[in-house]
């Protein structure tokens, strides 16, 4: 209970902050149906079939989203199935192996990692991952082309060189969960590993990792969340091609780079609504995901 | 009882094997920047415009002066509501509606770049008719604002209650016990935080490639499409000139030396918060 002139003017303070959370409220639901009006020609053109037909050909106005929602997901999870052992043992060395100013010294060096813009990633992709794929592929057409997958036509550009980029850019995110959550685990746990005579990695396979396994998930969501929704650098390497790859190495498209690349020269308007639901199945396909990673972090913090 | 001692050993090698993995990646870039971009990296680089395709020389004076432009806007349209959605959060830390809020900009945050380049376009280009700066501002504040307002609602919640209550025992109102007192023993965090997010968004390109556009040319008309940083050494990577190529080298050289410079500076906010509540 307050008084007179202060009741008022603390009024409006709470009245102008609600006004605050109302606009991020409708800013989201208001992206979120644009998202769905704008796809509305699509949708009423193609139903479901959109998600699972696998031709996307403007000249002839017909759309399928298979290709894009398989290079996505096939990039996305190749990148973290590479990257998450390295980004663990990183994290691992960090809080168990280094200590003080060499281990902030690594740990700055990584997160200058995600400080590079994604363009930039890209520009190395195109002029220096990119020919080293092409002669790797080179060698294998030459040599082993009578194994099955490896005899695809060394292009350089495809789903292996954005598989690799991925990797680089999203290290640094599981690495920084990955690295807080092993700070959790009491070192009473640890100290007891150590009292019965455990060695340092039956201390960290056997105690740490178990106990912080849900943390170490929820950094690799959201590294995966990043992949999925990665746009310039993927699309500077990924040959951008409008089929389903058959091979590692062949050129593909993902749902961010394909709406990056023909969204601003689409013109007939069933093009653009389906670039625009494309990006609706982006949206959801990412929301999943992080609502996922944001239940396993609550639960974590109830545990603490 | 070898055998484990071996294991260890072993697993030593492995991890210190896979974080020299991780590491080479930023050395092979920031090796690669320096080599191919130093050369084309002189005065003419950032007092010029582009020349015609096909002749030497010329920068990307339009470009640099163009970021500046687009991320100064985003930063005056984003600032000022991610503050207020921070202060929301925290003010109402406990109400249904905050949940809500904190939720949704987390959905907001988690939002592939290329969508708002999306919502951008039919929001303001559509209706405008043509690209432009203003909704290049636009689309990357709204990346902005979810960022801004966690970190500020992260920052305000260490200022010990102690502080609040004293405030408002005194009879200080609670608007002005939050930017006197709270704000104000946060400052650094709440900056640290503000340009946290301006070097995120400095280095974006997806949402700007249908509603900045760019631009050939010197603007600084915020309602014509205007040129980026990044959308020029996006287009010059791709183009089939080797003297582009080299200026987009050149780009990226810059492009990084902003953000790192913009990200180092929040840290030394950051830390000087994390000093000052202690």
């Amino acid at each position: 209970m307050r008084i007179g002139k202060f009741y008022s003017s603390d009024n409006i303070y709470s009245f102008i902050l609600y006004l605050f959370g109302l606009f991020l409220i409708l800013l989201v639901i208001g992206i979120f149906s644009e998202l769905v009006i704008n796809s509305f020609p699509s949708i009423k053109a193609f139903h479901f079939s959109f998600i699972f037909k696998g031709v996307w050909d403007p000249a002839r106005n017909e759309f399928g989203a298979l290709p894009f929602i398989f290079g996505t997901l096939i990039t996305s999870f190749l990148a973290i199935l590479i990257s998450t052992p390295l980004a663990l043992g990183t994290a691992i060395l960090l809080d168990e192996y280094l200590s003080g100013a060499f281990s902030n010294i690594i740990s700055s060096l990584i997160e200058l990692l995600s400080a590079i813009p994604s363009v930039v990633y890209g520009l190395w992709g195109i002029f220096v991952l990119v020919p080293v794929i092409r002669s790797f592929e080179q060698f294998l057409y030459l040599h082993l082309s009578f194994i099955p997958f490896f005899n695809s036509p060394p292009y350089g550009v495809g789903i292996l060189s954005a598989v690799l980029i991925l990797c680089i850019m999203i290290i640094p995110y599981t690495v920084s969960v990955s690295k807080e959550v092993l700070k959790l685990v009491p070192s009473d746990q640890k100290e007891a590993g150590y009292a019965l005579g455990a060695t340092k990695w039956e201390v960290i396979s056997k105690i740490k990792i178990p106990y912080v396994r849900s943390g170490i998930f929820a950094g690799i969501g959201l590294s995966l969340g990043r992949a999925l929704g990665e746009t310039m650098a993927v699309t500077m390497v990924i040959g951008n091609r409008n089929a389903i790859p058959k091979t590692l190495f062949d050129p593909a498209n993902t749902l961010a780079s394909v709406i990056a690349n023909e969204f601003s020269e689409a013109t007939s308007s069933l093009h653009i609504s389906s670039l625009i639901e494309l990006g609706l199945l982006l949206f959801i396909i990412t929301f999943i995901v992080n609502f996922i990673i944001r239940i396993i972090l609550r639960r974590i913090s109830f545990k603490k | 009882m070898k055998a484990r001692k071996i294991k260890n050993i072993t697993m030593t090698f492995v991890i210190s094997l896979f974080a020299g993995i991780c590491l080479l990646p930023l050395f092979l870039v920031l090796y690669y920047l320096l080599k191919n971009g130093l050369s084309s990296l002189n005065l003419e680089f950032f007092i010029n415009n582009p020349k015609p395709f096909g002749e030497t020389g010329g920068g990307m004076a339009n470009a640099i002066a163009g970021s500046f432009i687009v991320v100064g806007l985003a930063s005056i349209i984003g600032i000022p509501i991610g503050l207020f959605t921070g202060i929301f959060l925290t003010e109402y830390k406990n109400s249904k509606l905050s949940d809500i809020v904190r939720l949704l900009s987390e959905v907001l945050q988690g939002l592939p770049s290329i969508v708002i380049g999306i919502i951008a376009f039919s929001w303001i280009v559509k209706k405008m008719g043509h690209f432009s700066a203003l909704s290049g501002a636009i689309a990357l504040s709204f990346m902005m604002i979810p960022i801004i307002a966690r970190s500020t609602e992260e920052v305000l919640l260490l200022v010990p209650d102690s502080l609040k209550e004293a405030s408002l025992a005194l009879g200080a109102p609670k608007w002005r016990t939050m930017f006197s007192i709270i704000l104000k023993t946060a400052s650094s965090g709440v900056i640290g935080g503000v340009l946290s997010s301006i070097a995120r968004v400095a280095g974006e390109t997806a949402p700007l490639l249908f509603t900045a556009f760019g631009n050939r040319f010197f603007s600084t008309n915020i309602l014509k499409p205007m040129s980026v940083l990044t959308l020029q050494i996006f287009d010059y990577a791709r183009s089939p000139y080797d003297e582009l190529h080299k200026q987009a080298w050149a780009g990226a050289i810059v492009l990084v030396l902003i953000v790192l410079l913009i990200s180092l500076l929040s840290r030394v906010f950051v830390r000087k918060l994390s000093k000052g509540v202690k």
